[in-house]
């Protein structure tokens, strides 16, 4: 009983990765185990905790209910893609450093793609759009209380040119 | 002058890597390990008839499979008792393979080892194992009825009952002018950190050396019940935790089986082996807690002034007790809050059912006891016409009656004694940050516009730091770099930036030159724990304590290399100094470098210190009797006892006419946990701590049905807050110093967690004028408690006996 193995090529980051795994192989996995983006995390394998949010093709989604060979040649984006252009810290990032956005962090990668993918096509929101952006991810240490207060922060980051005023 | 860093709210110094998904978890560790998986049982209670594994031999990756009867030694022993209690009549454990009885659903019952998950998971599919299924005992009702028994040898269900009595508490209450009864209940909830539990494994076998990885809460006891358990001396053993993705207390326990099962398969096998624990196996395989069930009898007069409390208490601990009774014994203690109950007893029961075990989670038994003793003095407040926050007043211990000796003994075996607080300055500054005397207004204003608000309040006092010790370890390199180590570990309490900011400001370094390792054995190797509320008193204060002695060295060294009297020297900027010269200074990189005086030098810097580099002091040796080379030092911090923060906390709600929907509208919080390292840290640990109160009083609940199935055991179905669930939390501190130890500081990790129950209960009692006596509350079970108080059957005045915990969750 040999599973049969696919080729799977995907644009991670902006860099061509690819790695042959099984059909049932899910993008969470085939991310953090055979290309090693150990950045992305897996809080509940069923959807529903958002730590595993991934952007593809810009679009945030759930990697552990995706399997990978599904998304083959897609534009996948991680947290370790959230860098800012010259390697720093991103803004989304940068945000959740100032506003102290996390605390153990496990939740954080998810919580980063979810907020960039969102900003990107509402860059002004008002403190009750940015709770209501986050409100598909579970985080069980901050109270979300820092979390909103960065989404707002990385809005004003990003506006100011992705540097801190 | 160097900046003063205790106190700043700086940015964490974890974080650069934690955002960028740089963090190192456990599942992120050993790319090339072997997967392990479990078999795990799907009765909560059945006799195991045999294993049958034919069908999983010819899966492709199966490495190995083993049940009980490949474990030999002390493997195949129970695990361990970790807090053994006099009161502990009944320890039972599990063995860490079912060992011909499973007790809850999710016990294990064969390990699997594959080339990786999925394939592991193909094979415990097909591993098929024969039950006979016995009765289940699910609840407290049953465990008391003990119709039918959890473990065979112990007929009542009953691991522990304990009492504990200052003055006589039944004769106060019968003299006393007023008398109450209640019956207070809350149910199960679970720490569920993000990050479930993890273990990585590999041996070395030409160096018969074993390093663990795991995701715990305590990496140097891990170590010695491995190397106890695996039969190995313990300088063969090393454990790791890696970035932790929160604990909440669950990740305290240790060893669990998968923590002794996975090393010793690595060295059975000579492979790297990884177990990771997925979500469902969290809610069925690690731990629970919360489920207790209270009677407060309570005497008083007409002011409300307590004269005596009578409680008596019974406690869910599942299936085993390897945790001992620390929860209920904390409740028992912890209930007396900022309060003077006049005469006190207090008894509890702790039983066995067919469920997940009990550990602590964050608050350990203090959210129930705080529930207990806060829905008390509403009732009181109630009965008497007299304002809630009035009642609590007239009870409080007053400042100048700290430090305050309940007479108790607490969960560290020491006495209950209040260190500091100032309760009176508190409960002003709360009524004033929720504007409770103008709150009646309010109310009249939204009931005209037919809307239903209430408001409720809560206070608890928490012993936080309780020993026995944390130590510390820190040293200054020859390139001035400072590197602490502690023991304990951390799961996202900041200690990086903590404990950094603790040394920078002893030793007068910036804190860019210092790096803090925590809970890695080959750095440190004695420590307790992080749980309890008690890593920046513990770990904090031995951090001040080491640093301070390394500062005590820098100085002496530099007071001879710049002839200078140690008296005049000061440290600044990471260099020794003659006070008011600044010319004469000396880095205290160099002054590492003397300070080990050397034979061979490697550079300029440690060449300073050869024989011939500078002239020698001949009428001594060069390192004298009671000093040792090196720039660097160890100290201890070990407490009497345990310090008292304090808190309280206000709500406002609305709740639904219609649909009985519950809204928090505000939430408030005074807080005071002495001096504070780090503020933007603690209101940080305030934040999640409310969003979990008010999780486990609006939404958490683990819902077992009679046959011991977990019914909710996902996130889909076990609701936790999301980001609308919280409100924004207002916060005041107040800040009364600890006298217990050096930094003044008190535990601030499970705080915020504490009253929620109780602070939620108040409120939504306040908003309909009825009572609420079990927590937690959904819109459902609200909408039938306004039925019922409609119709004339006061929910408060129910039969106990009418409701069975074990069927109640109807969603």
């Amino acid at each position: 009983m040999t599973e049969v193995r696919h080729d799977v090529r995907l644009r991670v980051n902006g860099v061509e990765r690819s790695a042959a795994a099984p059909a049932r192989r899910l993008l969470s996995d085939f991310l953090r185990h055979d290309l090693r983006l150990t950045g992305t995390h897996v809080g509940c394998e069923h959807g529903v905790c958002g730590a595993c949010t991934v952007l593809v093709d810009g679009r945030p989604m759930r990697s552990c209910l995706l399997f990978a060979v599904s998304v083959d040649g897609a534009e996948i984006t991680t947290v370790e893609g959230c860098r800012s252009g010259d390697g720093g810290l991103g803004p989304v990032q940068q945000a959740f450093l100032e506003c102290h956005g996390l605390q153990c962090g496990f939740c954080t990668p998810g919580f980063i793609t979810t907020i960039t993918a969102y900003l990107a096509e509402h860059p002004d929101p008002t403190e009750e759009e940015a709770r209501e952006a986050i409100g598909g991810n579970l985080c069980r240490c901050t109270g979300y209380v820092n979390i909103v207060a960065s989404v707002l922060r990385a809005a004003e980051l990003i506006r100011s040119g992705g540097r801190p005023a | 002058m160097t900046t003063k860093l205790f106190g700043e709210p700086i940015p964490r110094r974890e974080d650069p890597r934690l955002v960028s998904g740089a963090g190192r978890y456990l599942d992120d560790l050993g790319p090339d390990a072997l997967a392990v998986a479990f078999v795990r049982s799907p009765h909560a209670h059945a006799r195991i008839i045999d294993i049958d594994v034919t069908d999983a031999l010819d899966v492709d990756g199966l490495v190995a499979i083993y049940t009980y009867e490949d474990l030999a030694g002390r493997v195949a022993e129970p695990l361990p008792v970790l807090i053994p209690h006099p009161a502990l009549h009944a320890p039972r454990t599990a063995h860490p393979l079912a060992n011909g009885v499973v007790r809850h659903v999710g016990e294990a019952v064969a390990m699997v080892v594959a080339t990786d998950r999925y394939v592991a998971e193909d094979v415990c599919d097909r591993i098929r194992v024969g039950y006979r299924p016995l009765p289940a005992v699910v609840g407290i009702d049953a465990a008391c009825a003990a119709t039918h028994r959890v473990h065979e040898d112990v007929p009542d269900n009953t691991a522990a009952r304990l009492v504990q009595e200052v003055g006589d508490a039944p004769a106060a209450i019968a003299a006393a002018p007023y008398r109450l009864e209640l019956e207070l209940e809350i149910e199960r909830s679970a720490s569920m950190p993000m990050e479930g539990r993890g273990v990585y494994a590999r041996w070395d076998a030409a160096d018969r050396s074993l390093r663990v990885y795991s995701s715990t809460q305590t990496s140097t006891s891990l170590r010695f019940a491995l190397a106890t358990k695996l039969e190995l001396p313990v300088d063969r053993v090393e454990v790791v935790t890696p970035d932790v993705g929160g604990g909440f207390g669950v990740k305290i326990v240790h060893p669990w089986p998968e923590e002794v099962l996975v090393p010793w398969a690595a060295i059975r096998l000579g492979r790297e082996l990884r177990w990771t624990e997925d979500r469902r196996e969290h809610f069925v395989a690690s731990a629970h807690e919360r489920g207790q069930r209270h009677r407060v009898r309570v005497g008083f007069d007409a002011d409300g002034r307590l004269r005596g409390l009578d409680v008596t208490f019974w406690h869910d601990n599942g299936a085993y007790t390897p945790y001992g009774i620390i929860v209920p014994v904390i409740t028992a203690t912890q209930l007396l809050g900022p309060y003077r109950p006049g005469a006190y007893r207090v008894e509890f029961a702790s039983l066995y059912t067919n469920t997940v075990q009990v550990t602590p989670y964050r608050g350990a038994g203090r959210p129930q006891g705080v529930y207990a003793m806060e829905r008390t003095m509403d009732a009181i407040a109630q009965q008497l016409g007299i304002d809630r926050a009035t009642v609590r007043e007239r009870n409080f211990i007053q400042p100048e009656q700290m430090p305050y000796d309940h007479g108790m003994i607490f969960q560290d075996g020491r006495p209950l004694i209040y260190d500091s607080g100032d309760y009176p300055a508190a409960m002003a500054m709360l009524k004033e940050l929720v504007g409770w005397d103008d709150f009646a207004a309010y109310r009249e204003r939204a009931r005209a516009a037919g809307r239903r608000v209430g408001i409720g309040l809560a206070c608890y006092v928490e012993g936080t730091g309780v020993g026995p010790y944390e130590g510390a370890h820190v040293r200054v390199e020859t390139t001035g770099q400072v590197v602490v180590a502690t023991g304990l570990t951390s799961q996202g309490q900041g200690h990086e930036t903590v404990f950094a900011q603790v040394a920078a400001d002893a030793l007068g370094v910036p804190i860019d030159d210092v790096t803090v390792v925590t809970g890695d054995t080959r750095r440190f190797k004695y420590a307790v724990g992080t749980f309890a509320s008690r890593a920046a008193v513990m770990s904090g204060s031995a951090v001040a304590l080491a640093a301070g002695k390394v500062r005590d060295k820098a100085v002496r060294i530099a007071a001879e290399a710049l002839e200078a009297d140690p008296g005049d020297l000061e440290i600044v900027d990471g260099a020794v100094q003659v006070k008011g010269d600044p010319a004469a200074r000396i880095a205290l990189g160099t002054v590492a470098a003397l300070a080990n005086p050397l034979r061979y030098s490697f550079d300029a810097q440690t060449a300073l210190a050869t024989q011939f580099a500078k002239a020698a002091r001949v009428d001594r040796p060069p390192v004298a009797d009671d000093d040792e080379p090196g720039l660097e030092a160890t100290d201890y911090y070990s407490p009497i006892r345990s310090t008292f923060a304090y808190g309280m906390h206000a709500a406002i709600v609305e709740t639904d006419p219609e649909t009985a929907d519950i809204r928090v509208l505000r939430y408030c919080v005074v807080h005071d946990c002495g001096n504070l390292i780090n503020p933007r840290i603690v209101a940080g640990q305030v934040h999640g701590g409310v969003a979990q109160g008010i999780g486990g009083a609006l939404y958490e609940r683990l819902a077992y049905d009679r046959d011991g199935q977990l019914l909710n055991a996902s996130f889909m179905d076990f609701l936790m807050p999301y980001a609308s669930e919280v409100p924004a939390i207002e916060i005041a501190h107040l800040q009364t110093p600890s006298p217990l130890n050096p930094l003044g500081v008190k535990g601030a990790g499970e705080a915020g967690v504490i009253p929620g129950s109780a602070v939620l209960a108040s409120a939504i009692e306040d908003a309909e004028g009825f009572r609420i006596s079990r927590m937690p509350i959904s819109p459902s079970e609200l909408w039938e408690l306004r039925q019922r108080h409609a119709t004339g059957a006061s929910p408060a005045d129910r039969d106990p006996a009418d409701r069975d915990p074990v069927d109640r969750e109807g969603s």
